[in-house]
């Protein structure tokens, strides 16, 4: 773990500096009150809204880790949600099996990009690539090119309720995040596939169930991705299959490698993870509480992704920081 | 025989389905095999192909460019608020060019010289574009300026220019020094570095070209649709990828041909045209035909690459 500590420092930190930006900045930002038994304020805001991204870039994280890209995943939730809503309106379906289906779709789409990647050894960027460019299709297809809404106090209540006092996405992603760990960390998935990303030669000669981890990584993503559609219909109680979960990949990737879990594989950090899906989110929250015009988001984004490679590649550091060590 | 060579039977295969789908348009539709609908059909994704052919040149180096679909929305934008502000068209042409390479060179730039990912950075660049497009009007703007209205409504135009810019890049690509650089690049950088080639120059020029390129589709578009809007272009970039690799393009880098990518480009055309012929299919059924024609496709170069070397 010392070795995937040192940009995740780096991470953290710029959190820790966002934050201080915004208490001195923002009097009542992190000011967490009770209303109707339920925490509100920034803070709770920040952590309720990335769940969604949090959620698709905890299997992104290990998908990575084994060298590879899943750029499906603003389809799968385009196409859970589709599911989900048609399943509340057409057919009164309760949550759980609403929630059961989404993850089985879930499943099955991560199982499509996973064999794409590990039996038929498709490049990852291209295999998901099909997906990500039909997936929305699939979904109109489903949805007839309507925006389905709905009121069904079930589905609702993934994004509109809490536990104590916590709102349910939150709770979701925790528990999401709980299981990756364990998956990651106390068995030896999280080992293999930090071998397989490595040198999956050497994986394979060592006797690494090379095809088995891409697919399990791709598995965890599409899971990941259909929970994450489940919220984020829940949160605008539709399913639009234009625009739900809309470039939701770019973002999951970007927390990820903001994070300090590089693209090119071997190595991986949850922990970096949520911090960079919360730094995305503070940026956004900072953006909508200090009253910038909302364009700005991606502009800001923009200069925080770059900061972030910057940091990250080594020749910057050898030249930039180097230099101005030595004046 | 290099026609026939083993790296372009993909193209011959993206030939075969082209031929294939017009045919069976052409039967199934009286007035399908028309000029007419041929230059409508180049006429229509003039944007799309001037914007493929920059992306063909990124992806045979070995890199990605995620911005081009940002980039058509941006120029939009910055070339009818120049023109509401006064400014001549053709000027505004000119500015939206210049930016538009010096974006492409900057991206290159730190690609190339501080190693940073394509992927990470061509997406900072695409936020940046549609964030820049956003700040600079929300709503779509109308152009009334007499030059592109001209340019606009003329059959012309538009694929002219495509076909211009193709044929520069196919020369570019095959008879000067920096294409052959660029395959040498994408196809091992290490190799290419030992042999002594500008490599880290070759990146960045790819991307500015590039960056040219996907600003002349701005440009394009603009005549097209009289207007600038920032939204436009939307998962255009995905559109773009997807016609190189329907052409025969390897993510990968290193082989791929701009005569596949207009090919590419003329099959994802013509499954739009059917669709609109057809009138009872949705849309969406584009967006479905066009997976499944990369994952055939990616199935094909699959099959071809068999023979080759062995991947793990």
């Amino acid at each position: 773990m010392r070795r995937s500590l040192h940009p995740t420092v780096w991470t953290l930190l710029a959190l820790v500096l966002l934050l201080a930006a915004n208490l001195a900045l923002t009097p009542g930002f992190f000011h967490v009150g009770v209303r109707d038994g339920r925490l509100y304020g920034s803070l709770i805001d920040v952590l309720n809204h990335s769940s969604p991204v949090l959620l698709a870039a905890l299997g992104m994280t290990l998908v990575i880790a084994t060298k590879g890209v899943d750029l499906s995943v603003g389809s799968v939730v385009a196409i859970s949600g589709a599911v989900a809503a048609l399943m509340v309106t057409k057919g009164q379906a309760p949550l759980a099996q609403v929630a059961m289906v989404a993850i089985g779709v879930g499943l099955a789409l991560g199982a499509w990009n996973g064999l794409l990647v590990s039996v038929l050894g498709i490049q990852p960027m291209v295999a998901t690539l099909v997906l990500m460019v039909s997936g929305r299709g699939i979904a109109q297809l489903l949805t007839d090119g309507q925006i389905i809404t709905f009121q069904d106090p079930g589905l609702a209540s993934v994004a509109g309720g809490s536990v104590w006092g916590m709102p349910n996405p939150v709770m979701v992603a925790a528990a999401g995040l709980a299981l990756v760990a364990v998956l990651a960390r106390w068995t030896a998935f999280g080992t293999m596939v930090e071998a397989v990303g490595d040198n999956e030669r050497a994986a394979l000669l060592s006797g690494v169930p090379v095809r088995w981890i891409k697919l399990g990584a791709y598995l965890v993503a599409g899971v990941g991705s259909a929970v994450a559609g489940l919220i984020v219909c829940s949160f605008t109680k539709a399913a639009d299959a234009n625009n739900a979960g809309l470039y939701l990949e770019l973002d999951a990737i970007l927390a990820v490698v903001a994070g300090g879990t590089a693209m090119t594989g071997g190595r991986f950090t949850l922990l970096g993870t949520v911090v960079g899906a919360l730094i995305l989110q503070t940026l956004t929250t900072t953006i909508l509480t200090k009253g910038v015009p909302v364009q700005w988001t991606l502009v800001v984004k923009a200069v925080a992704v770059l900061l972030v490679c910057l940091l990250q590649s080594e020749e910057f550091r050898a030249k930039v920081l180097a230099r101005r060590a030595a004046a | 025989m290099r026609m026939f060579r083993r790296s372009n039977l993909p193209v011959w295969a993206t030939l075969a389905v082209f031929v294939l789908a017009v045919t069976g348009a052409s039967l199934r539709y009286e007035h399908f095999f028309s000029f007419d609908v041929f230059l409508n059909l180049l006429r229509d994704n003039a944007f799309l192909g001037l914007a493929a052919i920059g992306v063909t040149f990124v992806i045979v180096s070995g890199g990605i460019d995620l911005s081009v679909g940002a980039m058509i929305g941006f120029v939009g934008v910055f070339c009818a608020t120049l023109m509401q502000a006064g400014v001549p068209g053709w000027l505004a042409i000119a500015l939206a060019l210049a930016i538009g390479t010096l974006f492409g060179l900057g991206m290159g730039a730190l690609i190339a010289w501080y190693s940073l990912p394509p992927f990470l950075v061509t997406l900072a660049g695409m936020f940046l574009l549609r964030g820049l497009a956003l700040v600079i009007s929300m709503e779509a703007l109308r152009i009334d300026d007499p030059l592109f209205e001209a340019l606009g409504h003329s059959k012309w135009v538009a694929p002219g220019l495509f076909v211009a810019v193709l044929l520069l890049g196919v020369y570019l690509a095959n008879f000067r020094p920096f294409g052959r650089a660029v395959y040498a690049v994408g196809g091992n950088e290490q190799s290419a570095l030992l042999m002594g080639l500008p490599v880290r120059r070759v990146k960045a020029q790819v991307y500015a070209l590039s960056g040219f390129c996907s600003s002349l589709g701005g440009v394009v578009f603009a005549f097209y649709t009289l207007s600038g809007n920032a939204n436009s272009g939307m998962t255009l970039e995905l559109d773009a990828i997807a016609a190189a690799v329907i052409g025969g393009t390897l993510l990968t880098g290193g082989v791929g041909h701009l005569f596949g990518t207009l090919l590419g480009v003329l099959i994802l055309g013509t499954i739009q045209t059917v669709i609109s012929f057809e009138g009872t299919l949705s849309s969406w059924w584009t967006r479905i035909a066009v997976g499944l024609l990369l994952l055939a496709f990616i199935g094909l170069q699959k099959l071809f690459q068999a023979g080759k070397a062995d991947t793990p």
